[in-house]
């Protein structure tokens, strides 16, 4: 029998020379990444070990991006930790203002690369998967266990495989794509599972759409979300500016073993919309309710790089943010933001009235830079909207794609493109 | 080890956010943590909670972050064990590495009601309720996570592992 694409990185990554799902393994990692809300519990962790270094400085990155710049002291004490570890172990590390959301920047830099195993201290670390590698994401103690060893123990995950036939229509993207799937399969339908996204609507998306979809692997619960690498893939991987590895591409056998087959034909599909409090509240824009909105976030890992900001811009321009509303506009990594500034994207936020700020999490978790208060409503392109996920309990978010989140900036309410140009 | 105290039930997918939110991941400090446990879904829980209680909760319990604050919230709260009808899987590995009992088992959610007095024993994965005079079985760990429990949590399972590579 063979195996699952996800079955092969994990299998070239142990010593057997192939695993299927359920297996139990120690597996060598890569690349090991945490942040500074969750690198703080990790480094005492890791100090109990009784270990003096890690296992190597440069596949181990510490990023600040959850509340850098800080928003007080209690988290500029928790910054500081995870800065001082980092310098005095030689990791890599990002500065505020060359940082962002780690992300964004892990592959824009080619520090994670296609054939990989990646695991890392925030749940979003799935999003890497776009790659075609198998990346996961864990606790603060896993990590610092896998900063100490250089791997970690894992079980295989059964495989669900989607396939997306068809062409997206205009406005509809991958959010879309990935929104719809959880709607369908619920926030516990991959659990445990590994999530393989094939197709022809999936290899026509660029790399950012791809990192969209994977990112919200763990919104369904699945333990990885893998898309095959193609030419895409290599010509990306191939002109990442810091890329000091080889990468290898793998392919699921032709007879691998899925636990479930998902097909999806995406030609007439609208954008979707995550309705309060969960991200498989899921239902066509136009079934979709329009209250009045507060605030609309344009920002996180799931779409903020520069084909999303770029798409919202191309509503924007010229137009301007209804009275009501307060548009958050944050480019998830300082790339990002320079190419932004360079293609006129951020003139065009700051004059139809958005706030652009330096890249970070913020209010995508309700951190700050666009905390909600009680009984507001926000129309956002992250990722989650559970009860308080952006502030208070009684706020609610409604989750949507980078086009969508601009048009209702304009209008005021949740709104389609085409309502407003 | 038997674990023994009053039972606190939720439902489905209670989240990270839920659990310990955004606003006070700028702290690791457990006990800070645990004063804010749950707060936003039931406010009056920090207060009503004895040490030695059983959080019960239906599906997907820990969905959303990997935020390890999560498990040490719960636990610095006074909770024993959590018994879910499933868990999410980062928070799962998290709880086991902490050492924070939790035990998957449908029957003893649906046959529970907050208020019980129930009882859990962690080697068999036998669960009594008390206050109704049933019993369940929950699914027994993999003989890995046994080891892991054994070893007290990943540091020490990790630690061992690494001393023979370093006295070489």
């Amino acid at each position: 029998m063979g195996m699952t694409l996800a079955e092969k990185i994990l299998a070239a990554h142990c010593d057997n020379n192939a695993v299927r799902a359920g297996d139990l393994i120690n597996c060598r990692v890569d690349f090991v990444m945490a942040n500074d809300v969750t690198a703080p519990l990790s480094i005492p962790q890791f100090h109990k070990l009784g270990v003096k270094t890690v296992f190597d400085p440069k596949r181990i990155a510490f990023i600040p991006s959850h509340f850098v710049p800080n928003k007080d002291i209690l988290s500029a004490g928790n910054a500081k930790a995870m800065r001082d570890f980092a310098r005095q172990h030689g990791l890599v590390y990002l500065e505020q203002g060359r940082a962002g959301i780690e992300h964004a920047i892990l592959p824009e830099r080619g520090w994670v690369l296609p054939g990989d195993v990646v695991v890392g201290a925030d749940s979003h670390t799935c999003t890497y998967g776009a790659l075609g590698n198998f990346a996961t994401g864990m606790g603060s103690t896993d990590i610092a266990c896998a900063m100490a060893t250089g791997d970690i123990w894992m079980r295989v995950p059964p495989t669900m495989k989607f396939v997306y036939h068809g062409r997206l229509g205009r406005w509809v993207g991958a959010k879309d794509i990935i929104l719809r799937t959880i709607g369908d399969i619920g926030t516990d339908g991959a659990l445990y599972r590994a999530m393989e996204f094939t197709g022809e609507a999936i290899s026509a998306l660029d790399m950012e759409g791809r990192l969209t979809i994977t990112n919200m692997t763990v919104e369904a619960g699945g333990k990885a979300g893998i898309i095959p690498p193609d030419e895409t893939t290599v010509e990306y991987a191939r002109s990442r500016p810091e890329r000091s590895r080889e990468w290898t591409v793998f392919a699921a056998d032709p007879d691998a073993e899925y636990v479930e087959v998902r097909e999806y034909d995406v030609s007439h599909m609208e954008p979707m919309v995550a309705l309060p409090f969960s991200p498989d509240n899921v239902v066509p824009l136009s079934k979709a309710p329009r209250p009045e909105i507060d605030q609309v976030f344009i920002g996180s890992c799931t779409n903020a790089r520069i084909t999303d900001l770029r798409l919202a811009a191309s509503i924007i321009k010229g137009r301007q943010v209804h009275s009501r509303v307060r548009c958050v506009v944050i480019p998830a990594s300082n790339d990002i933001y320079m190419q932004a500034l360079r293609e006129g994207l951020i003139e065009t936020f700051a004059e139809a009235g958005c706030a652009v700020s330096t890249s970070t999490c913020g209010p995508c978790l309700g951190g700050y830079m666009g905390v909600l208060a009680e009984g507001e409503r926000c129309v956002s392109t992250s990722n989650r909207n559970f009860p308080g996920r952006m502030g208070h309990p009684k706020a609610e978010s409604f989750l949507v794609n980078p086009a969508v989140a601009a048009a209702s900036a304009i209008a005021g309410h949740l709104a389609g493109p085409e309502e407003v140009l | 080890m038997s674990l023994h105290g009053k039972v606190h039930k939720y439902g489905a997918d209670i989240n990270t956010d839920v659990i310990i939110p955004a606003r006070y991941l700028n702290t690791i400090d457990p006990d800070v943590l645990g004063k804010h446990c749950m707060e936003d879904l039931d406010a009056e829980f920090a207060t009503r909670v004895r040490p030695g209680d059983i959080m019960v909760a239906d599906t997907n319990f820990g969905c959303g972050s990997s935020r390890e604050h999560a498990p040490i919230s719960i636990r610095a709260a006074g909770i024993s064990a959590v018994i879910a009808k499933t868990f999410a899987r980062i928070f799962y590995r998290n709880a086991m590495n902490l050492g924070l009992p939790i035990l998957e088992c449908p029957e003893a959610v649906d046959g529970s009601e907050a208020g019980d007095e129930m009882e859990v024993e962690l080697e068999t994965g036998t669960i009594r309720n008390l206050t109704r005079g049933t019993t369940f079985q929950a699914k027994p760990y993999p003989e890995f996570m046994l080891e892991l429990v054994r070893a007290g949590g990943l540091v020490e399972y990790t630690k061992r592992r690494l001393a023979p590579k370093r006295s070489r």
